[in-house]
């Protein structure tokens, strides 16, 4: 197994306040990692850094080994909010850094949203808008997907919907994920590893996919990192 | 007994969430795909035979109190309550502008309208341009915007000695007075469309590193499409009130011409015909450019 992302933050300020202060975080390929922590811990920050769409900090972000200069199409992101351009078709905001057709209907079809091309965004609904966002960040075909809370705003069902949705598509991809988020059921049931930022990282090893919602070590491993959040 | 067993059943089954939600997506997918073509050729029936006398009664209840309001008039004026030579009766306006028909009501009707495009497309294209610019940048906003807003004060009249003096009294005035009204606007409406871009959208841009001026095309115009549009249309409607101004100073034409004839020689039938005519043609414009709005606009989530 190699490192796929290296994120490495001396620090992160914003005006006198410092959010990240010596943070290391190695994403091996394949792997699927959630960042859990406290509101304003910086995790969304951390996210943001290792996009490449904020590049205001002291540290290094390496691709595949390689320094990474800004946002990268081997590095997908989706937000917490769909963030589709409400003036173009789903299958135009799909393809909205390139043209290929093909690779649209073939996306489409793997977010369950076949037959939506043609629809606007206002047409869709939340868990639809969130299928049609995944779609368009793996449009790229990235190596690497980053999420920032990503399912906190649909209802719970839709939430399990793309919550298999995003462990389907890490798999047929081969994607890298860091995924933020402060639901620590989802983080159980979607990752290999577990990072809790709070100053410095702990780790927690949910043990091997496919992991079942509800089990007892789940619950067990739940715990400790309530403990560990001191909730 | 038994009943209170069966009542109990399912909630001893064990619950699988994903199942569940499975099976939920799952029954909503097929209901979705099985109503579907069935539902829209009902929905599209339904509406166009529901639309039709909704749109009726829009319209009767839009003429009730104008028609109300002729129909008291013509009475009043009839009865004799109401001098004729200074509120004449509807009949007699409808009568003045039939005569005025005869006599060349139509060139002042071109006259005024050419007047107002050519004002209004001068005016709005400088504006797009410099509401772009400003709303860009934030040097370019910096260095013209406060100029602008202290300009954006003046009153209109305020113009009209200065144009006559510098351009005379042919069209170059009117046209340039029309030009400034529609300008301010349009101006604020893509300055302030532009700043107003949700923040969201243009990180999106940025994560697909969209050139500016592809992030402009892409992203900042359309997102500020319904604030420009808004502009355009307000530009639009100012200037027909620019064009009156101008037209009421010096002109051989135009319905500003006829509004200070019809003072001159003391005919309240043709000053209001004057007037019946700019209501009628200032609401075909904002009709065709509401029609625009909508057409472009049908993206846009909103209430109406």
């Amino acid at each position: 197994m190699s490192i796929a992302l290296d994120i490495h933050v001396k620090e992160k300020r914003y005006g006198t306040r410092t959010v990240l202060r010596d943070v290391s975080l190695q994403l091996q390929e394949a792997e699927v990692v959630s960042l859990i922590g406290a509101s304003g811990c910086g995790k969304s920050s951390l996210l943001s850094i290792a996009s490449g769409l904020d590049r205001d900090f002291s540290g290094e972000i390496r691709l595949k080994g390689t320094p990474l200069n800004g946002a990268s199409s081997d590095i997908g992101f989706i937000f917490q909010e769909p963030r589709l351009f409400p003036w173009l078709t789903v299958a135009e905001n799909v393809a909205f850094s390139g043209d290929n057709p093909q690779l649209v209907t073939r996306l489409l079809a793997e977010v369950g949203l076949q037959g939506h091309a043609g629809a606007l965004p206002k047409q869709l609904s939340g868990g639809q808008a969130q299928r049609a966002a995944i779609a368009r960040g793996l449009f790229t075909q990235p190596r690497v997907l980053l999420l920032d809370e990503p399912f906190s705003a649909v209802d719970a069902f839709t939430r399990m919907k793309l919550q298999d949705l995003l462990l389907k598509v890490a798999l047929e991809h081969r994607l890298t994920v860091l995924l933020v988020t402060h639901d620590i059921d989802e983080a159980l049931y979607l990752s290999d590893r577990i990072v809790l930022l709070d100053g410095g990282l702990t780790e927690f090893h949910p043990g091997p996919a496919p992991r079942k919602r509800g089990d007892v070590d789940a619950v067990r491993l739940k715990a400790a990192i309530l403990d560990s959040l001191q909730v | 007994m038994s009943s209170q067993f069966a009542a109990r059943a399912p909630s001893s089954a064990p619950l699988d969430a994903p199942s569940v939600a499975d099976a939920a997506e799952l029954a909503h997918a097929a209901s979705v795909a099985g109503a579907k073509a069935a539902s829209a050729a009902r929905d599209a029936a339904g509406r166009a035979r529901a639309a039709a006398p909704a749109r009726l009664r829009r319209i009767l209840l839009a003429l009730l109190l104008p028609v109300t309001a002729l129909l008291a008039i013509e009475l009043a004026v009839r009865t004799g309550l109401i001098p004729a030579n200074l509120l004449p009766a509807p009949t007699q306006i409808i009568d003045t502008m039939r005569d005025l028909g005869a006599q060349g009501l139509l060139s002042h009707i071109t006259a005024s309208t050419l007047r107002v495009a050519a004002g209004f497309a001068s005016g709005a294209a400088l504006a797009v341009l410099l509401g772009a610019t400003v709303g860009l940048s934030r040097h370019a906003e910096a260095m013209l915007d406060p100029t602008f807003q202290a300009l954006r004060a003046i009153p209109s009249l305020a113009w009209v000695p200065l144009l006559l003096l510098w351009l005379g009294i042919d069209e170059a005035p009117k046209i340039v007075l029309i030009a400034i009204g529609a300008f301010f606007p349009i101006y604020m409406g893509v300055a302030s469309g532009i700043r107003g871009v949700d923040r969201k959208l243009i990180e999106v841009a940025r994560l697909y590193r969209l050139s500016n001026v592809a992030l402009t095309k892409r992203v900042l115009l359309p997102a500020a499409l319904p604030a420009i549009l808004t502009g355009l249309r307000n530009g639009l409607s100012l200037a027909w009130m620019f064009m009156v101004a101008a037209e009421l100073i010096a002109a051989s034409k135009g319905l500003g011409y006829l509004l200070s004839d019809g003072r001159e020689t003391s005919r309240a039938d043709i000053v209001l015909a004057a007037i019946a005519l700019l209501a009628i043609l200032g609401k075909i414009s904002d009709t065709l450019m509401a029609i625009i709005e909508r057409r472009s606009l049908a993206w846009r989530d909103s209430y109406a």
